[in-house]
């Protein structure tokens, strides 16, 4: 299967360079953030590969200057039962990067608690707001630089 | 109150009358469960066959405040969730109780993190604290027996924002005007 | 009596009804249409779930769920803690069946570490998850059972988990939330006389199933209130990342320990019950098939349980014995360090998901080679079933979003994290 994979990827799209991960008996791939509606599009479309169900849609924060966050997708195909791993790299300084929910529906609340947690704008979302916290909180909670405890007084508790 | 209230003067006959209203309202608490997580599936299950709630007078656990004298809440309130809990409780008529089920409640548990409120004495006024993650429901029904020794002690005098009918007495409690 | 128009109403009662926190834009309010909230506290017991419902009379045109009363901040304080000191916090994800979830996030550690638990560890583990499927469904349809008007049901379903929770009070100490799973094995060992009362157990829970199904099956009610309520069809329930029962219940015969066998799954023989319609009475039959298939499992798993050990002898991964760490210097040690520092599993990443009884429980962790680590993402089946509800609401009235919330079976501890 990942023979597979990667000869079909390497075909459709030539231009682009993967980088293939592989431990704990999984599969990763990391691209540029430009190219991954083409890429899901096609990972979904294809008739050996389809990958129809996407199960998660996350972020890590790496506390570095250059290149901190990544978008991590994991995708599933049920015919192969065969689970893929897709990352792309975010800078903080331009922090979008385009929304696959017109791929997957799955992907639409996962995006907006991505943005929620991150602060990571998903471009073309349809309703992207935030998940957890209120609307006028605002910060990000899990960044790095915000404290465990939060910071006192951002959300309001009611008087006795 | 209707009654009682005309009878303020501590006289055997009153206190008899105090007496058996607060033993009426001691053994039919009715509670509000606030259900919120973890909690409140021991709590469900307080009111099943093996830990049978309803033998203490609380079979009818009512899911609107207007009807009710106890609020058990249980499970962990967050920041967002507490304006909905303080809501809820003004909207229960006097007189009302309320217990802190589980640790999440009383101290905020085992979470020490940025969306839970770190006891919910903060904002409400509690009457009894069970401990534990969750309580068995024997803890819960614990905590429901000593509402009930409290509540059997209370008097008359006790809920001074109730019109006294009698001539001697003022309104001067300020609070009575309250919504 | 004559409809109410905009000119009659004042303008400020449209503003309070609109509310400031709503996001769903309503051009011409009270026209025809009205937005009810069904608030975070309601009786239906499926927790703090806030539904915006914008109503034409009484059918609902469109339906905005809102989440994040419940959420606790379990990612942030995972990357604050080690590994073994989050499997409590594992407990109260999907809080009616702890056990299970304690066995997801054991087999995560586990794939991270590059360590196996030891054969009868599996074993136990697996009888655990079967039990905890057990409850879980006997609530969910006790739950369903109970918004849609049949008490009894409710009733008779928590008295036969009250059983289940008295074998977890006798196997892992605690009733409810159990934190029995530990990185490498089990907390202790189950006798055999736990494992008589099990069997003792399974042999009359069917008969005691077979009556709560007399009461409901052939009941016209029950029948009426969920035959073609909330149909979602098969593209549509992948696509909206739907697992567990309710995918099934659509038509899509997909279940992950078939797919992706974990701890002994492939040596059991077990149906997986699939029904087509993928109205809400599909998803109740999908669930109380799955009952007597968990009943199946547990009777095989107890006949073929190996003796062992329950926690696997590695120092360096997994906590030695009680009894050693007294006497012993090494086993202190390591003891000592791996509670206090953590187990440090190599640099990486990785996910790894098992069927839980609400659907598929996913676990990421990325690890930079400390003893916590430094993400952690929980893939909560109950987030990705909620997202479903505004395409299925749509065209019924409100009593039915009652019984389609409760045949989709949420819990709002996992959905909110």
């Amino acid at each position: 299967m990942k023979e597979l994979l990667t000869e079909k990827l390497t075909k459709q799209f030539p231009e682009i360079t993967f980088e293939v991960i592989e431990q704990f008996g999984e599969l990763t791939l990391k691209f540029d953030k430009s190219e991954i509606v083409h890429v899901c599009t096609f990972l979904k479309a294809e008739e050996s590969l389809k990958f129809n169900f996407c199960e998660d849609v996350t972020a890590i924060d790496w506390a570095v200057r250059k290149n901190r966050f990544t978008v991590v997708y994991h995708i599933f195909s049920m015919e192969n039962k065969f689970r893929l791993c897709l990352k792309v790299d975010v800078d903080e300084s331009e922090c979008t990067v385009e929304s696959v929910s017109s791929i997957w529906k799955s992907a639409n609340w996962a995006e907006r608690e991505a943005y929620d947690m991150f602060g990571i704008t998903f471009l073309h979302h349809p309703d992207l707001r935030r998940m957890y916290m209120p609307e006028e909180f605002d910060y990000h909670p899990l960044r790095k630089e915000y404290p465990l405890m939060g910071i006192p007084g951002a959300i309001p508790l009611p008087k006795k | 109150m209707g009654l009682e209230s005309k009878l303020i003067n501590d006289g055997f006959f009153t206190t008899t009358i105090d007496a058996l209203a607060a033993w009426a309202r001691e053994s039919s608490v009715w509670p509000m469960p606030m259900g919120i997580s973890c909690c409140a599936i021991e709590m469900m299950a307080s009111g099943d066959p093996k830990y049978d709630i309803s033998r203490f007078g609380s079979e009818v656990m009512r899911f609107t405040p207007r009807q009710c004298d106890l609020m058990i809440v249980a499970g962990t309130v967050t920041y967002k969730m507490a304006h909905v809990v303080k809501k809820i409780f003004d909207q229960m008529p006097e007189p009302k109780w309320v217990i802190a089920m589980g640790a999440c409640t009383s101290t905020g548990g085992m979470y020490r993190s940025y969306n839970v409120v770190q006891g919910i004495d903060q904002f409400l006024p509690v009457d009894v604290y069970a401990a534990g993650c969750p309580p068995r429901p024997e803890n819960l029904l614990n905590a429901l027996m000593q509402i009930q020794d409290k509540i059997g002690k209370t008097r008359v005098k006790d809920f001074p924002d109730l019109p006294h009918l009698s001539h001697e007495t003022k309104l001067t409690d300020p609070t009575f005007s309250k919504n | 009596m004559q409809k109410l128009t905009k000119d009659d109403v004042h303008p400020k009662i449209v503003q309070a009804l609109l509310g400031a926190d709503v996001h769903i834009t309503v051009d011409d309010a009270l026209e025809n249409e009205m937005i009810l909230n069904m608030g975070p506290q309601h009786p239906a017991t499926h927790g703090v779930l806030r539904l915006l419902l914008r109503l034409d009379g009484e059918t609902v045109v469109a339906c905005v769920p809102e989440l994040g009363y419940l959420h606790r901040g379990y990612e942030k304080m995972a990357e604050n803690m080690t590994y073994l000191e989050f499997v409590p916090h594992t407990d109260r994800l999907d809080y009616i069946s702890p056990p299970a979830n304690n066995v997801a996030y054991a087999l995560a550690v586990e794939k991270l570490a590059g360590i196996t638990a030891p054969p009868r560890a599996q074993y136990i583990r697996m009888l655990l998850a079967e039990l905890a499927r057990m409850c879980s469904h006997l609530v969910a349809i006790g739950a369903l059972a109970m918004d849609v008007g049949a008490l009894t049901v409710f009733l008779w379903g928590l008295r036969e988990r009250e059983k289940i929770l008295d074998f977890f009070d006798a196997i892992c100490g605690a009733r409810f939330t159990t934190s029995y799973t530990r990185i490498g094995g089990v907390a202790s060992d189950v006798t055999s006389d736990a494992l008589k009362n099990i069997i003792a157990f399974i042999n009359q829970f069917e008969e005691k199933f077979d009556e709560m199904e007399r009461l409901l099956n052939g009941n016209r009610i029950f029948i009426e209130r969920l035959e073609g309520v909330g149909v979602i069809g098969k593209d549509d329930a992948i696509d909206l990342g739907f697992t567990g029962p309710n995918l099934r219940g659509s038509g899509v015969e997909f279940d992950l320990r078939r797919a992706t066998p974990y701890l002994f799954y492939n040596e059991m023989d077990f149906n997986i019950p699939v029904y087509t319609e993928g109205d809400c009475l599909a998803r109740y039959f999908v669930r109380s098939d799955e009952l007597r298939e968990s009943a199946k499992i547990v009777r095989q798993v107890i006949d073929k349980i190996p003796n062992g050990e329950v926690m696997l002898n590695s120092p360096k991964k997994a906590l030695p014995r009680k009894t050693e760490i007294y006497t012993k210097m090494e086993e202190l040690i390591h003891d000592f360090m791996i509670v206090n520092h953590g187990i440090n599993p190599p640099v990486g990443e990785v996910y790894h998901a098992v069927e839980n009884p609400k659907g598929e429980l996913g676990f990421y962790l990325v690890s930079k080679g400390e003893g916590q680590p430094w993400r952690m993402k929980i893939r909560s089946p109950s987030f990705a079933n909620l997202q479903a509800i505004p395409l299925m609401v749509k065209g019924h009235m409100i009593s039915d979003v009652v019984a389609i919330v409760g045949s989709i079976d949420p819990i709002m501890g996992e959905a909110d994290k």
